[in-house]
């Protein structure tokens, strides 16, 4: 291929969890979930489907939820990234996860961490949500042993917990 | 409680078998059938091999000229030995995903590459893509005379009513769509070699049995081969059989002298793990006018796919012996076609038959209720079995032994679901849902389920001098709090603080024999085991402790820190001390026990929906969910309620969202998680469930029954009775599954045109 | 599932861009453009496409992402996400069936990533966007070092999956007419769950006068054909000039069932979507006209959208 545009292979510079990871002379056409598993070894964000359905690879991307399979790791750089390896601080399990826990919302433990990321977005929009709107928000990640009931009563728990400590003011 | 395995799940730091990596670890590719039937011509490896990064390309002729089938593993029967299934297609093809060669490459994008140029020609055969198709065709396999690879008739009660002895008859044919678990962990394995000795991960279910047909397949000597059980997600049946790549990993890993990884991903799992469910039934019954049950006549025919796997023909024995359920039938005649096709061979899936033959009976009960005009509830009452009848036999088996009911309350049941549900102010709430534009309806479903398949469990308890409890047990851990609830089964007698037990399991280098957790087997089985082993370990400490303080055996106690005399905490002396202590005089504080049964226990329950209907566009909305679930005796409720929740998810995916279709040509078209339709969190309701524990079961000391799978198997049926009854369905209706919206518009009686008019004016408020 | 091999470019200009596309086709590469990637991306992990450049727009982001007021229109840029519509406050002001449509596309993880250009140039026939711009007569702004056009809804969707980009060209900009005084809109759809795409959708935009009567209507049908289908003259021929009863907008709607011969597929056959988009239109068209008539309730005099920002 003459002056065809384009690189066979990359190096940049991914931002994950707070820490910069160098990354050189990989095929772009590696997957954030991949790079993530498999280079960097935060094995945390799984893979269940790998064409943006079921979830379990959510992560967050300048505090949004996002589906790492369906993203070159190449087009994450200059993004922040956050998976569910950053939840816990010191071995503290965060509200979040506490709430999880006590609520029974996890069987297998699969789909958790995607559900983490994505209850974790909705807890610092900060608003109350119905149950409905829970189970809609949540209606991109799926779980297949716990039928979300307890996944609901966990993020409904931790949003009373964090609204009794006054709302966050993280917006969109 | 809040569940021990919870924590590192949460954190993201426990290793499921994708997340492991082996130094030197490459990667290896299934290249598949993409023919249904089809005679292999020649595979061309070459250009495959020339991709960078690839290291090899085996196919069939490349194994082991004495490689054997995969085995089955339950439910053998001389027929079925014909239509095995080897790990590398041999000559023809039989559904689309058919393993016909491996590619290993440094990892999965280049072993991608090198798949897509592995150039197989196909001579393609005619597909059978039906049981139909299947009986007129000749057999797929030469060894077998047709492709109807199992049959198996089972009668009670005298000579059948015909037509004309029958004051009632009505004759039905019920559908079940094929479909499946669908874990949202894919499988995986990871075969690590390592001199002599050979380590897979990945393993789980039956870790013990795969260890013996991996040995065996592998000509290795069983102690040299260890299987290890890593995190699982989800396995509902599927996952932890014996498949294919349970031999090709482990043998490339062999070969190549390095840690060979597959991963299963989503696309070849549609194809390539066990389907399940396709039934069709054929049923008549006779009954009087006061909906008196005379007799239950039924042909099942049961579409296994291509090949019989390591279940054999547990799904269709199962169907047919559990189909009677709770109803005192004074005849039945049951007869079972299992029949070969082209598509993905079936296997077990959660409730496997009796999400089957609950849909078939209780949606009949209903019809029958219907052509009486007569309350389905209380059809179902005069019929059930009586408390005093137990134990009680239909006559029937399955796995081996005969099916005797051991104890129940079923009446008891019945009449809690009907207050759950309010049945008795129904017909208020229809009125107010009618000027709402809506059509409400209440529907309710029976079920009678085992649980606590034998022979045994072991649980192996040592108490070190660390203090420290270590709990060795046969099961596996599919995330059902297997964990959990044995350590509270352990403190239960021995009451350590649960950070001071641990449980091994699922490595059969740490654990000599287990039998695994599949068949809602688990707690009553190995909790059992656990019981009584905890309940001998107790009594060995309290004997330590008694010597040690000088005390009667009687007199000591046991709590969190150690023994010490009743009403004397001054005397504690702390589990470290009692185990050394113990240890020096030769007894050291441990032991092994077995729990033996050879008849499972059966719990049942009823569910009850509550729905609304979109008149004209056949949607319907969850209005409420109940389940009545009686347990025996509960080792931990939450736990038995969490197991019923999500089974209920599973059991609505099965009744209305999940389809495994296939066009003529033998192609999935539903081989995705876009097609195949898993419920979401807005699909599905919040359940209610009352647990009882009436009637605890005979057959274990601890009285419990199994979980796994009471809230999967009545779903489908409560939600087509709660159809049938929005619309005014007529018998006929609602026998095929997935219910879908236009199934459910095509039984809405057309309304007056005004009326029309009033429900879309309703909808907009 | 992992995508086959490409080079990857990633312009940082829409020039730049557009120069290089060019020059690929001109030299026979096979050159796919990504955007959100929801879409494009299950598509290259199942190996469906096998480019040899993708071209990643994501560089044109700080040109490309804007919710412009302009006169009549709102300039949206193309790769503008999915969830910055469903929150903008013009948007729901002057386009509002877009903010009403939003939560029904995809999931939230999908609305972070997915890009309206990318909607539209996918050019599902189920999809929302797709639907909602030939609703409205959206005119989509085309771009390629040949010169710059507009090309209206009507001739964007040639078939399913297929649109009037050559090969050289880039969607930059979705011009949406702003809602017209005295007007409502809707949009109906059934999925099979929540986030599918829908078995048959129906999106309507009413006008009426001071008493209520309607004077123009538009209706449009998505999940029925191999692109969105315009309705709006059969339905809207029956409708003009009354104050709709129910029975008229249902006997209007109901010339929509010898218009549409939609496909049978797994999750419904032909006669069920039929059915289905019958029923949603009728539902549109009804909550669209109440829509309109409580705008002209409380319509106010003009200008006083024009607060609601110039171009920055």
């Amino acid at each position: 291929m003459n002056d065809i545009k384009g690189e066979e292979r990359v190096s940049y510079t991914l931002t994950v969890n707070g820490t910069d990871y160098a990354l050189s002379n990989l095929e772009p056409r590696w997957l954030l979930s991949d790079v993530l598993r498999d280079i960097l070894r935060l094995t945390g964000t799984h893979v269940g489907c790998e064409h943006g359905v079921c979830g379990a690879c959510t992560v967050l991307m300048d505090g949004r939820p996002t589906r790492s399979c369906l993203m070159l790791a190449v087009q994450a750089e200059g993004h922040a990234i956050e998976t569910v390896e950053s939840l816990a601080h010191d071995g503290q399990l965060s509200p979040l996860q506490e709430a999880f826990w006590n609520e029974h919302a996890l069987q297998c433990g699969f789909c958790t961490p995607g559900m983490l990321m994505t209850a974790e977005y909705l807890l610092r929009r900060g608003s109350a949500f119905s149950r409905p709107e829970i189970r809609q928000h949540l209606s991109g990640n799926l779980c297949r042993c716990t039928g979300y009931q307890n996944i609901v009563n966990a993020i409904e728990r931790a949003m009373r917990a964090t609204a009794a400590e006054g709302p966050e003011t993280c917006g969109d | 409680m809040r569940r021990l395995e919870d924590p590192p799940l949460l954190r993201g730091e426990s290793r499921f078998v994708a997340d492991l990596n082996a130094p030197g670890q490459v990667e290896a590719v299934v290249v598949r059938s993409v023919h249904a039937h089809a005679r292999l011509q020649k595979i061309e490896t070459a250009e495959a091999e020339k991709v960078p990064g690839v290291i090899g390309v085996w196919t069939s002729a490349d194994l082991p000229k004495d490689l054997g089938p995969v085995p089955v593993r339950l439910s053998p029967a001389p027929t079925l030995l014909a239509a095995l299934q080897y790990p590398l297609a041999r000559q023809v093809v039989r559904y689309v995903g058919e393993p016909v060669a491996v590619v290993v490459a440094e990892n999965r994008y280049r072993a991608e590459d090198a798949a897509a140029k592995v150039m197989v020609s196909y001579e393609p055969l005619r597909p059978l893509m039906s049981v139909g198709e299947s009986l007129d065709a000749g057999p797929l396999f030469s060894a077998l005379s047709s492709n109807v690879v199992y049959h198996r008739q089972q009668r009670k009660g005298g000579p059948l009513p015909d037509a004309a002895t029958s004051r009632r008859r009505l004759s039905l044919t019920f559908r079940v769509q094929r479909h499946t678990a669908v874990p949202l962990e894919t499988r995986g394995l990871l075969a690590v070699p390592e001199g002599e000795r050979l380590t897979v991960y990945g393993a789980t279910k039956v870790v013990h049995f795969n260890h013996r047909v991996l040995a065996e397949m592998l000509h290795m000597d069983p102690a040299h081969l260890r299987l290890v059980e890593v995190a699982v997600g989800g396995g509902f049946g599927v996952r932890g059989e014996f498949y294919p790549e349970d031999y090709l990993i482990p043998y490339l890993a062999r070969l190549l002298g390095r840690p060979v990884r597959w991963v299963e991903d989503r696309l070849e799992h549609f194809h390539a793990t066990n389907h399940s469910r396709e039934q069709q039934h054929e049923v008549t019954v006779t009954y009087d006018d006061e909906g008196r049950l005379w007799s239950l006549e039924d042909d099942i025919w049961v579409d296994n796919g291509a090949y019989v796997r390591t279940h054999g023909v547990t799904v269709p024995e199962l169907t047919q012996a559990m189909l009677p359920g709770p109803y005192a039938w004074p005849a039945l005649d049951t007869r079972l076609h299992v029949v070969l096709t082209n598509k993905t061979p079936i296997g077990t899936y959660r409730g496997p038959g009796r999400f089957e033959g609950t849909f078939v009976r209780e949606r009949l009960i209903d019809a029958v209720a219907a052509s009486l005009h007569l309350d389905p509830l209380v059809v179902r009452q005069r019929n059930l079995i009586p408390p005093h009848a137990f134990p009680y036999s239909h006559g029937t088996s399955a796995l081996g032994e005969e099916v005797v009911f051991d104890s129940g309350r079923y009446e008891a049941a019945l009449t809690r679901i009907a207050q759950l549900m309010q049945q008795d102010t129904i017909d208020e709430r229809k009125r107010v849902a009618r000027a709402r534009g809506r059509l409400r309806g209440l529907g309710f479903a029976f079920f009678v389920e085992k649980s606590g398949l034998g022979p045994f469990e072991e649980v192996r308890l040592v108490l070190d001098e660390e203090g420290m409890l270590t709990v060795y047990s046969g099961l596996a851990a599919l995330g059902q709090g297997t964990v959990t609830t044995l350590v509270t089964l352990v403190q239960q007698q021995v009451p350590l603080p649960a950070e001071r037990i641990r449980v091994i399991y699922g490595d059969t280098d740490l654990v000599p024999i287990g039998y695994g957790s599949f068949a809602s087997r688990g707690t009553v089985m190995g909790g059992n085991a656990a019981y009584v082993a905890a309940r001998v370990l107790r009594q060995r400490i309290l004997d330590e402790a008694a010597a040690f303080l000088e005390a009667s055996a009687d007199d000591v106690v046991l709590d969190a820190g150690g023994a010490h005399v009743a009403g004397a905490t001054h005397s504690l002396v702390n589990y470290q001390v009692l185990a050394r202590y113990a240890r020096a005089n030769g007894r050291p504080l441990e032991t092994r026990e077995q729990f033996r049964s050879h008849a499972m226990t059966y719990p049942y329950g009823v569910h009850g929906v509550e729905l609304d209907v979109d008149p004209e566009t056949g949607a319907w909305e969850w209005v409420r969910y109940g389940l009545v679930y009686d347990v025996g005796r509960a080792v931990n409720r939450e736990l038995v309620c969490d197991q019923l929740i999500g089974g209920v998810a599973q059991g609505i995916g099965g009744a209305a969202f999940e389809e495994l279709a296939y066009d003529a040509d033998g192609q999935l078209v539903t081989a995705s998680l876009v097609d195949y339709a898993l419920p979401g969190a807005p699909d599905v309701p919040d359940v209610e469930v009352i647990l009882t524990e009436e009637a605890p079961s005979s057959r274990n000391p601890l009285g419990i029954k199994g979980a796994g799978e009471g809230g999967v198997v009545g779903a489908a049926p409560a939600i087509a009775n709660a159809l049938a009854d929005a619309v005014g369905a007529p018998p006929e209706a609602f026998t095929h599954l997935p219910l879908t919206a236009a199934e459910v518009r095509r039984w809405i009686r057309p309304l007056p045109q005004d009326g029309v008019q009033d429900l879309s004016t309703a909808d907009e408020k | 599932m992992k995508p086959p091999p490409f080079r990857y470019w990633r312009p940082q200009s829409r020039a730049e861009a557009l120069e290089g596309l060019a020059d690929m086709v001109q030299q026979g590469y096979q050159a796919k453009v990504l955007a959100g990637g929801q879409s494009l991306m299950p598509m290259l992990n199942m190996r469906l496409t096998w480019p040899d450049v993708l071209v990643d727009l994501n560089g044109l982001g700080p040109e490309l992402t804007y919710i412009h007021r302009d006169g009549p229109a709102l300039r949206v840029g193309a790769l503008t996400r999915h969830y910055m519509l469903e929150t903008d406050p013009m948007i729901q002001r002057l386009v509002p069936i877009i903010a009403q449509a939003e939560p029904l596309i995809g999931h939230l993880a999908i609305r972070s990533r997915g890009t309206v250009g990318g909607s539209l140039a996918h050019a599902d026939p189920s999809a929302e966007l797709p639907l909602l711009a030939l609703l409205l007569g959206a005119r989509m702004r085309v771009e390629s070092v040949r010169g710059s056009r507009e090309v209206p809804s009507d001739e964007f969707f040639v078939t399913y999956l297929t649109t009037a980009l050559a090969s050289d060209e880039i969607l930059t900009e979705i011009v949406w007419p702003v809602i017209p005084p005295r007007s409502g809109q809707a949009i109906q759809e059934y999925a099979l769950r929540h986030g599918d795409f829908a078995l048959a959708a129906a999106a309507a935009q009413v006008t009426v006068d001071d008493d209520g009567a309607i004077v123009a209507g538009r209706l449009a049908l998505g999940g029925v054909s191999a692109t969105p289908l315009d309705v709006s003259h059969e339905v809207f021929s029956r409708l003009v000039g009354c104050q709709p009863e129910d029975q008229e907008i249902g006997q209007a709607t109901e010339a929509i069932r010898d218009l549409v011969d939609p496909m049978s597929d797994i999750h419904a056959d032909s006669e069920y979507r039929r059915e289905l988009a019958v029923t949603l239109a009728r539902r549109a068209v009804r909550e669209a006209w109440e829509a309109a008539v409580q705008a002209q309730d409380r319509l106010q005099p003009e200008g006083e959208g024009s607060q609601e920002g110039e171009r920055p």
